[in-house]
């Protein structure tokens, strides 16, 4: 019975509800560093680790929580787990740190979080809120690593920094530039959404 | 390292050639949600104009007066996110005394900002960039404008779209990403007059 419960919250944020494509939420902060797929993986990494730990703090404290403040109490909650994500990136990984610039403070803002935190995290136990954090993470990171492979193959011939492409491959520099985001999540959100509607049929 | 660049060039580069939305990718979210229609991305654009330029003085001055002499550089986060939401709450509260019409249209708009990532982006970039006080404002406004520039652009852009025929799965967030993109293209022109990073 528990197991099951489980198992559903985890297919269907990786699934159907999988926030990016459902509702488009929550790009901001990382879609900027899709360029290179190292730094996407870190960046998902500490998203994941922040969505999980929030979720499991918020859920927690959900009863003692006075209704009022209670956004201010979850960005706090947030913006705790994010200082720890900078400060480990700081530590031991100090040249994707200073690439990645503002970028890890603004995963405070994005709104995936925040939208697990008020939508399943106030009204579940811990444990499974914890699952729904990683679920909902992972959900995320598969989307925009997907992007960054491919941002990364065709905008620099390389992936992970290593050459896969032939010598002659010209680059397409518009990919590593600012459109190339756009026009990839555009062309995800394009296949996913036109192949669920044919399913439905 | 940037203590070179005047004022106005941060300005118009902020506006033109980084453009915050479209180069950066910040405020993405209440981007897409509310560029439905022109006026109320007017209301929002102006709002975030003014909290932008406005919580990049106070965070610069709380930065360099408060974190750095106490070296709680590390604690910049939740203070300034927690001093944007101070003052969203600040203003919403004097415009609510001040003008029934003015808060009517920029009212609504308020508690949105406080989530929007370019604000705190705006924030972060002037502090890794180590600009001083006056180039932080006018960083600030610039950014605010471009954001406006560019939802207000999108809004029109998105009106006359209503009657077009957009294939299907592109149909709302595809076909705004696909434009959105376009844009960003077009702004790419401008990067021969000014660049900053």
């Amino acid at each position: 019975m528990a197991q099951s419960k489980v198992k559903r919250v985890f297919l269907e944020d990786l699934g159907s509800g999988n926030p990016v494509f459902a509702q488009v939420l929550g790009i901001c902060s990382t879609l900027a560093v899709t360029n290179v797929l190292k730094n996407t993986v870190v960046m998902c990494a500490g998203l994941v680790f922040t969505t999980a730990l929030s979720n499991l703090t918020v859920s927690a404290m959900r009863n003692v929580m006075p209704g009022r403040i209670r956004m201010m109490v979850e960005t706090l909650i947030i913006a705790s787990y994010v200082i720890i994500v900078d400060i480990v990136l700081r530590a031991y990984l100090p040249d994707v740190s200073r690439q990645l610039g503002p970028y890890v403070g603004l995963i405070i803002t994005n709104c995936i979080i925040m939208g697990r935190a008020e939508a399943f995290a106030l009204n579940n136990p811990p444990g499974l809120s914890f699952i729904d954090g990683i679920a909902s993470g992972l959900g995320y990171s598969y989307v925009l690593m997907a992007i960054a492979v491919l941002r990364e193959l065709l905008g620099s011939g390389t992936i992970w920094g290593y050459r896969v492409l032939w010598e002659s491959w010209t680059n397409w520099s518009i990919m590593v530039m600012a459109p190339g985001a756009f026009f990839m999540l555009a062309i995800f959100i394009w296949i996913v959404k036109g192949s669920s509607k044919r399913e439905k049929k | 390292m940037s203590n070179g660049i005047t004022f106005y060039a941060i300005f118009f580069a902020a506006i033109f050639t980084n453009n915050i939305l479209l180069t950066n990718y910040l405020g993405m979210c209440s981007f897409l949600a509310v560029s439905r229609e022109v006026k109320t991305s007017q209301g929002l654009g102006m709002a975030v104009a003014i909290v932008m330029a406005a919580t990049s003085v106070l965070n610069w001055l709380a930065y360099r007066y408060i974190l750095v002499p106490l070296d709680l550089v590390y604690l910049r986060f939740i203070v300034f996110i927690v001093i944007i939401a101070a003052f969203v709450q600040l203003i919403e509260m004097i415009i609510e005394r001040v003008s029934d019409s003015l808060y009517a249209s920029l009212g609504i708009f308020l508690p949105l900002i406080t989530v929007n990532c370019a604000i705190l982006g705006v924030c972060l970039f002037m502090v890794i960039r180590e600009y001083t006080l006056l180039q932080a404002f006018f960083y600030g406004l610039g950014s605010g404008i471009g954001w406006a520039l560019a939802i207000i652009a999108m809004a029109g852009i998105r009106q006359k779209m209503a009657k077009a025929r957009v294939p299907k799965g592109l149909a709302g967030a595809g076909i705004t990403l696909i434009i959105a993109g376009i844009m960003a293209l077009a702004f790419m022109g401008f990067s021969g007059m000014i660049q900053i990073t």
